[in-house]
């Protein structure tokens, strides 16, 4: 990354147009510089690999799965009416949605206060230690609780010692929980690098102006710490509502979700083109809904 | 910076936050608790205590196709990663410290793509790609794919950071005749790096953890830790697992406390 | 439209030109390998763990079979595994060089029907001659030209003694018919998986597993539907042991995994055999075969060969079992079999049991019909 060695504008040159396009010209040039490692990387290795996604929803299904390149039709994209897909896809968002929620109380709290934390070496140490666990194994960590939950592990035992809950394994509760505790980390990073930057001056002043701490948490540090509750929430919900190991294994599998419900259409069912179809319309769903969010917000993250 | 605690908080408060933050920690580790508790057990699987027992260490240590796996795994999570966060961050930087260039609007909806995408679609895609372009699949193949989905977690997480982020800082250093390199380096660097730490993070872990993309995307003798484990839970999952990833988390605390003192000494 | 239609087109073009080996190139040099040649390293492509090597092997008390095959043929193995059938598929058809695969069944007849095998030179491989004759005919292959049965099995019902009426044999009943399953509510599992599950139930209802009727199809799916309510789970992974810790008493599932499950979780002074059981219903059972098979994709034809005709050896074949628990297909290895699994009828069915099970074959377009159907009844 070698940038050139060039001072920013003065105010005197901003003032002279001729000046100030040709500033705009090289900032636009800088900005683009940036984004190019990622931007041609994302191209060879995502959009262009998208382009085959796109051809196979209007493919015919092959008997290997690999759809034929003939008798090009829409019949992946009509499936999409189906009303089988619109449950599961509700079903989904249901899951997502409400993980996204609880990911975000408790991330919250947790992520303010590590960022709070007076040391800046405690607050790293602090933020690798969430993520160690997840440098096991997921799918052992999942097995994992499925032993603290089964009938005679000891959450069960508690729940039934206090009568409060009964048998874990294979709930909704238990899936929540399984959840909950895979998709945390993706919640608390952003919002810890949220937290971390807020100038805490402002926050005293704040509370000297409001005098209620909760005012001044809700007029200041929540506005602040914004771009790292959407990013977070952004982190949890869509990898959430494609999520089906951690329902499966937890869950036991009764309903249907979305992330299964793909992965069928390119394993045992073989119908490419429908999955294609399915990610192309989740794909356009999401990036469309993400778009209008913040033109509306008028807002960048 | 040392003042911001007693301004930010009540007392009161802080200890209510520092009890919830201990009881989330408590959550975090419990399962690996029993993980680590299994790996010593003599029983032939997961669940049953069959009194305190090395086999499983053992045996682990010579399982040829578990150890290679857990190679693999290593570093391609170490290549990705590194790859992954450099160009994440720039993305970010591009994206949020420039305010307008040609086709920002579009990189920004294609930076977002890969997180939207279902990770067997990915793989699909990936591997007719792969093979389209001539690329030999193997652990270069699961490399690039892991980056790919990976710079779009490291982007999103250090834009948190960077948003409304005051340019002052590196504004004065400017003024200063700070080279840009040296701006970067000393001022916008250190003031991002929560981000780009937490990004860095994030994109390892999943790295490890991958499984979909990584055994459509694989190549002969790439199968890597998570796609073994996979295969072996349809059956029984041995503690043996578990004596794995008692290693792979005692061997990260290591480092990372490891690289706390050399810190501290420095 | 139009454009959109000439975009497609060229986009098609561009996709299409991968894959097209020329197979009969491939096949040509298989054909012209002798008995014992090698032409360089062994790419396998198998399930995880379903092969016995290194510390795994000695754990079993059974011969570490790739170190084995290295040493007799001074080639090394290089190991890949994979999870499902579908997985294996995507990527031959991407030209992935393996040089021998472990397809199911049904997917030596899809793999056959996209010219994605190499036929055996039989010179290459004698052993082929090793394979019992119930096996030498099966519909994916008949006269086992593409593929060398591995190992063989049935999904049928594990259960804790004393949890249901096991005295004139167990009915698919014990999960679907209310009288018979309500009294195990909450902790009786069916795997999760469009053929076996719907297949499960089509038995039950007196359907071919195979059914190509939508009708029998929409009343298995209804079925399922109607139990989920006294399911506690439906699950491929870990079952067994599920039931072992009583988290189950009645299991629809694979027999080599309940019966490995119940040998784990046997201890010196526990025998789980005596608390647990395997058996094939009454009204019939899905069964199923995993073979060996060279896909066209192969680097090393004479090595591929050498390596399946050395699999199929008596010794190797009956030490296979021996590790699995799964029946072998091989009458060569029978001497070499531990007599408990030999006798034991959940591995070994006695003849009148045989005639009662049905192996799943491909289903062309009408697959999508199951899937849907089974997705809609889980809701």
């Amino acid at each position: 990354m070698t940038m050139l060695d060039q001072r920013p504008d003065s105010q005197q040159e901003a003032a002279n147009p001729e000046l100030e396009r040709r500033a705009e010209r090289r900032e636009s040039w800088r900005g683009f510089f940036h984004a190019v490692p990622a931007y041609a990387y994302l191209i060879a290795f995502f959009v262009l690999p998208l382009i085959i996604v796109f051809v196979f929803s209007f493919a015919s299904r092959g008997r290997t799965g690999r759809p034929i390149l003939d008798n090009w039709n829409l019949d992946a994209w009509t499936k999409l009416t189906e009303p089988l897909v619109s449950t599961i896809v509700g079903r989904s968002l249901f899951v997502a949605a409400l993980n996204t929620v609880l990911c975000l109380i408790i991330g919250y709290a947790f992520a303010y206060w590590i960022a709070t934390r007076p040391k800046q070496s405690t607050r790293t140490l602090l933020l690798i230690l969430v993520l160690i666990p997840f440098w096991s194994n997921f799918l052992v960590r999942t097995y994992a609780w499925r032993i603290l939950l089964d009938s005679d592990g000891y959450i069960t035992q508690i729940g039934e010692f206090t009568g409060l809950w009964g048998r874990m394994l294979f709930t909704l509760p238990a899936v929540f929980l399984g959840l909950l505790y895979g998709f945390l980390p993706f919640m608390v990073l952003p919002l810890y690098a949220a937290i971390e930057r807020i100038d805490w001056s402002l926050v005293e002043a704040g509370r000297d102006l409001y005098a209620s701490g909760t005012r001044a948490f809700l007029k200041i540090t929540l506005p602040l710490s914004r771009p790292g509750i959407i990013a977070g929430s952004i982190l949890v919900f869509i990898p959430s509502l494609g999520a089906y190991v951690t329902p499966d294994i937890l869950g036991g599998a009764k309903t249907t979700l979305l992330g299964n419900f793909i992965v069928t259409q390119f394993g045992a069912a073989r119908n490419w083109p429908f999955g294609s179809a399915l990610s192309g319309a989740i794909l356009i769903v999401m990036v469309l809904t993400t778009i209008l969010y913040f033109r509306s917000g008028a807002r960048t993250l | 910076m040392t003042l911001h605690e007693g301004a930010a908080t009540g007392r009161r408060l802080d200890r209510m936050l520092t009890i919830n933050g201990w009881l989330v920690f408590a959550f975090l580790y419990l399962p690996i608790l029993v993980v680590i508790g299994f790996s010593f057990s003599g029983a032939n699987n997961v669940g049953t205590w069959g009194g305190f027992s090395l086999r499983w260490y053992e045996r682990m240590l010579g399982n040829g196709p578990l150890i290679h796996a857990l190679q693999n795994t290593l570093w391609i999570a170490l290549f990705s990663t590194i790859v992954a966060t450099v160009f994440g961050t720039a993305a970010a930087l591009s994206l949020d410290r420039y305010r307008r260039w040609v086709s920002k609007g579009t990189f920004d909806a294609v930076l977002y793509m890969p997180v939207i995408i279902p990770d067997v679609t990915m793989a699909v895609m990936l591997l007719l790609w792969f093979t389209q372009i001539g690329l030999p699949l193997g652990r270069g193949t699961i490399i690039l794919a892991h980056i790919a989905f990976n710079i779009s977690f490291v982007a999103i997480v250090v834009r948190a950071r960077l948003a409304n982020m005051d340019p002052a800082m590196e504004e004065a250093a400017a003024d200063l005749y700070a080279s840009r390199w040296a701006t970067f380096r000393r001022v916008t660097l250190p003031l991002i790096m929560p981000g780009v730490l937490g990004g860095g993070l994030l994109a390892l872990t999943l790295s490890l953890d991958d499984v979909v993309i990584t055994s459509f995307v694989q190549g002969p003798g790439s199968t890597t830790l998570p796609v073994h484990v996979f295969g072996l839970i349809r059956r029984s999952v041995t503690p043996e697992i578990n004596a794995v990833s008692t290693l792979m988390v005692t061997a990260s605390m290591i480092l990372v406390f490891a690289s706390l003192a050399i810190q501290r000494r420095e | 439209m139009r454009r959109l239609l000439m975009l497609l087109a060229a986009m098609a073009l561009v996709v299409a030109a991968c894959g097209d080996d020329d197979a009969s190139a491939t096949q040509a040099l298989a054909d012209a390998c002798t008995l014992g040649e090698t032409d360089g390293d062994l790419n396998l492509y198998n399930w995880t763990e379903y092969i016995p090597t290194g510390a795994v092997a000695t754990d079993a008390e059974v011969v570490d079979m790739l170190a084995a095959f290295e040493e007799d043929f001074g080639v090394h193995v290089v190991l890949t595994e994979y999870d499902s059938n579908e997985t294996m598929l995507a990527q031959i058809e991407a030209g992935v060089g393996y040089d021998v695969i472990v397809p199911s069944d049904y997917m030596v007849s899809i793999m056959n029907g996209a010219d994605l095998l190499i036929k055996f030179n039989p010179d290459t491989v004698p052993n082929l001659s090793n394979i019992a004759a119930e096996f030498t005919d099966l519909p994916y292959d008949p006269g086992n030209q593409f593929s060398a049965p591995y190992q063989w099995g049935t999904t049928g019902i594990g259960y804790a003694y004393g949890s249901i009426d096991d005295e004139n044999g167990v009915s698919w009943g014990v999960i679907f018919d209310p009288d018979q399953a309500d009294v195990n509510t909450g902790f009786i599992s069916l795997l999760d998986d469009e053929r076996e599950t719907m297949g499960a139930a089509l038995i039950y209802l007196g359907y071919s597993i195979n059914t190509l009727v939508e009708a029998e199809v929409d009343e298995a799916a209804a079925l399922i539907s109607a139990t989920r309510t006294r399911l506690a789970a439906f699950t491929s992974v870990g079952y067994a042991d599920l039931l072992t810790s009583g988290e189950f008493v009645v299991s629809q599932g694979w027999n080599g995994d309940f019966l490995y499950s119940y040998d784990t979780a046997s201890t010196d002074d526990y025998d789980a055999y005596e608390d647990f059981g395997y058996a094939i219903p009454i009204e019939g059972a899905a069964a199923w075969v995993d073979t060996m098979a060279i896909p066209s994709t192969v680097e090393h034809p004479c090595t591929a060969q050498t390596f399946i005709n050395f699999m199929l050896g008596g010794f190797i074949g009956g030490e296979l079992t021996n590790y699995n628990y799964y029946a072998s297909p091989n009458a060569a290895a029978e001497e070499f079999i531990y007599p408990e699994i030999l006798e034991d009828p959940a591995i070994y069915p006695p003849a009148d049991v045989l005639e009662r099970l049905e192996f799943f074959e491909d289903l062309g377009d009408f697959g999508t019909y199951y899937a849907d159907a089974y997705s809609a009844a889980k809701g």
